[in-house]
């Protein structure tokens, strides 16, 4: 009787490997999983309705789209390029290994919120980082610029997850410490986070191990066009720079995930 | 006293201008979709903590429906690209200046406020300061931009706009799975895995039982999308009775490197939809899986990493 409530585990792993809407598979499993436990609807939604508003700060970042929107009107894209393009040894993969070391430190002391996706990722590391390939490389097809722009995201949630339990008074920390002490194992919090340090420096390696790797595989892709640091075109930095704009390519084609259809 | 709610009044405020904009948005076929979302949202925002648990509940349920049944859709760009390189190239490196007002007012407030006497003037609520210096940051930012470049009244909530739209429902994921994680902890779900989990490891060596301790953490964490829930599940089945009752390791060890094990699993799902998801769609990517990709490689040498420091630290 009690493994019932499985169910809705098997509901969200189902979903998600049909590919479902997550929007509809993670309240129906939230709702299917209640109902097996014993608790009527109106539980359920209650239940619902308490968690998701008392989560609601996670939606405070996005308050700096106004500012990042309105820039990117200006060429804030092109601008952050165009910078990148300025630095004769940056490269995508070392540009990156930077960000992680900034991620991490700032994450470790407790300032984790200021840098993130919409905050820093969107606006600046993404189009440095795709400039910064495009110096190495050329022009980039679509599928390797999404891919430097997925290594940009990734950089950022390394450098937060294996900085911010640095910082000893961050959520996880404190939910460690009161689990164990619920056990009559008391910790202090500062004791906890000295321990988050030997993982800090181990993601710090294997992340930017990787990100070098990414470097190789850049310069042994073929050339797409262009000599050297110059465009095809003889261009100069702002017409690379515009050569690939990421705010741009796919307008009009309505993104898989807004369409509420996961197609790849 | 500045609290979280303010912040939130001001970010729900964002998200009804957005409603309203959407409303009258003729190149948005979908627009009145984009309108109700957006408004519910706000309406979460600003007025959840005075609605009730059950008013929340419809909330949730109704921008489930919405975004389920395709509803939401996107509007034109309202800026050209060819408009914005060459405004860029007019405007020069100081276009980078208010994002770095956004972040210097962030990081140096937050730091200043903290680690000065300032803290006890208790101008701002405990916990909530880089939030409430985050839109200060914004709000300052948003007047340098005003005061130099003059950009029409409603084009930052227009531009604004246009980037949460094509995020999308994403938006609202992340607190969607939070409700989840909270039924899954509160049903009993987590102690019922633990001991399936329990029953399957060897008696007598340590290795076997950090190594499922481990994959455990990383495990919860890929189905519930957050290590927060996985803790104090596996803590219960595998690290207090077994790794630091029986075998005697260090708890502060096995407690710490135990989350950062779970955070490789978060690396590598899509309910962690604000880390994995929502990036995808912000950077407009092809494949919405497309940062998990990427990041499995660099989760899974450092989950086994994790694994093996436990297992050496904590019986050092």
């Amino acid at each position: 009787m009690t493994y019932l409530p499985l169910l809705g585990i098997l509901i969200i792993i189902l979903g998600f490997a049909l590919r479902f809407n997550p929007m509809v598979v993670v309240p129906v499993a939230a709702i299917a999983t209640g109902l097996l436990a014993g608790l009527d609807l109106g539980q359920v939604i209650s239940k619902l309705g308490k968690a998701f508003n008392d989560s609601r700060l996670i939606a405070v970042p996005w308050i700096v789209l106004p500012v990042i929107g309105l820039l990117e009107r200006y060429g804030l894209q092109q601008r952050a390029k165009a910078v990148i393009g300025g630095f004769r040894a940056a490269t995508a993969g070392r540009l990156l290994i930077v960000y992680l070391v900034y991620r991490q430190a700032i994450s470790a002391i407790g300032l984790h919120s200021t840098a993130g996706h919409p905050q820093t990722v969107r606006p600046l590391v993404a189009p440095m980082a795709v400039a910064a390939a495009e110096k190495q490389h050329g022009p980039l097809d679509e599928e390797t610029s999404d891919k430097v722009k997925a290594y940009a995201a990734a950089t950022d949630n390394v450098g937060l997850f294996f900085g911010e339990d640095i910082f000893f008074a961050i959520g996880s920390i404190i939910l460690i410490q009161q689990t164990l002490e619920a056990y009559g194992i008391p910790l202090s919090p500062l004791e906890l986070a000295v321990w988050a340090i030997p993982s800090a420096i181990a993601a710090f390696l294997v992340h930017s191990a990787r990100l070098m790797m990414l470097d190789r595989k850049l310069a042994s892709l073929p050339r797409s066009g262009g000599e050297g640091d110059h465009p095809k075109g003889g261009g100069g930095v702002a017409d690379q720079a515009s050569a690939n704009d990421p705010s741009t390519p796919l307008r009009g084609v309505p993104l898989p995930i807004s369409d509420g259809e996961a197609k790849s | 006293m500045i609290t979280g709610q303010h912040v939130l009044y001001l970010v729900g405020a964002m998200f009804g201008a957005f409603a309203i904009l959407s409303a009258f948005d003729r190149t948005n076929p979908k627009r009145f979709g984009n309108a109700a979302f957006w408004g519910l949202f706000a309406l979460s925002l600003i007025g959840g903590s005075r609605l009730g648990d059950f008013a929340n509940g419809l909330i949730v349920l109704a921008l489930a429906a919405l975004a389920g049944l395709k509803l939401i859709g996107r509007g034109a760009p309202s800026t050209t690209r060819a408009e914005s390189d060459a405004r860029g190239e007019r405007h020069g490196n100081a276009l980078l200046i208010p994002i770095l007002i956004v972040l210097v007012v962030a990081v140096t407030g937050t730091l200043l406020y903290l680690y000065t006497p300032l803290h006890q003037t208790g101008l701002f609520e405990k916990n909530r300061e880089t939030f409430v210096l985050l839109c200060v940051g914004v709000l300052l930012a948003l007047a340098f931009i005003f005061a130099w470049l003059k950009p029409p009244a409603l084009a930052p909530l227009q531009e604004g706009r246009r980037l949460i739209d094509a995020v999308g429902w994403a938006v609202v994921l992340p607190m969607m799975l939070a409700a989840l994680g909270l039924v899954l902890a509160d049903t009993g779900v987590g102690r019922t895995l633990g001991g399936i989990i329990l029953v399957v490891i060897p008696e007598g060596s340590i290795l076997p039982a950090v190594i499922a301790f481990g994959l455990g953490m990383a495990l919860f964490t890929i189905i519930t999308g957050n290590a927060f829930a996985a803790f104090p599940v596996m803590a219960t089945a595998i690290a207090v009775p077994l790794l630091i009752q029986t075998y005697h390791g260090d708890p502060a060890v096995i407690g710490a490197i135990g989350m950062l094990a779970g955070f490789c699993g978060t690396l590598m799902t899509p309910m962690a939809a604000n880390f994995n998801l929502v990036p995808s769609a912000l950077l407009e990517l092809k494949d919405p899986n497309g940062v998990i990709k990427v990041q499995i490689g660099t989760a899974l040498p450092l989950l086994a990493i994790n694994i093996l420091f436990i297992y050496f630290l904590a019986w050092r």
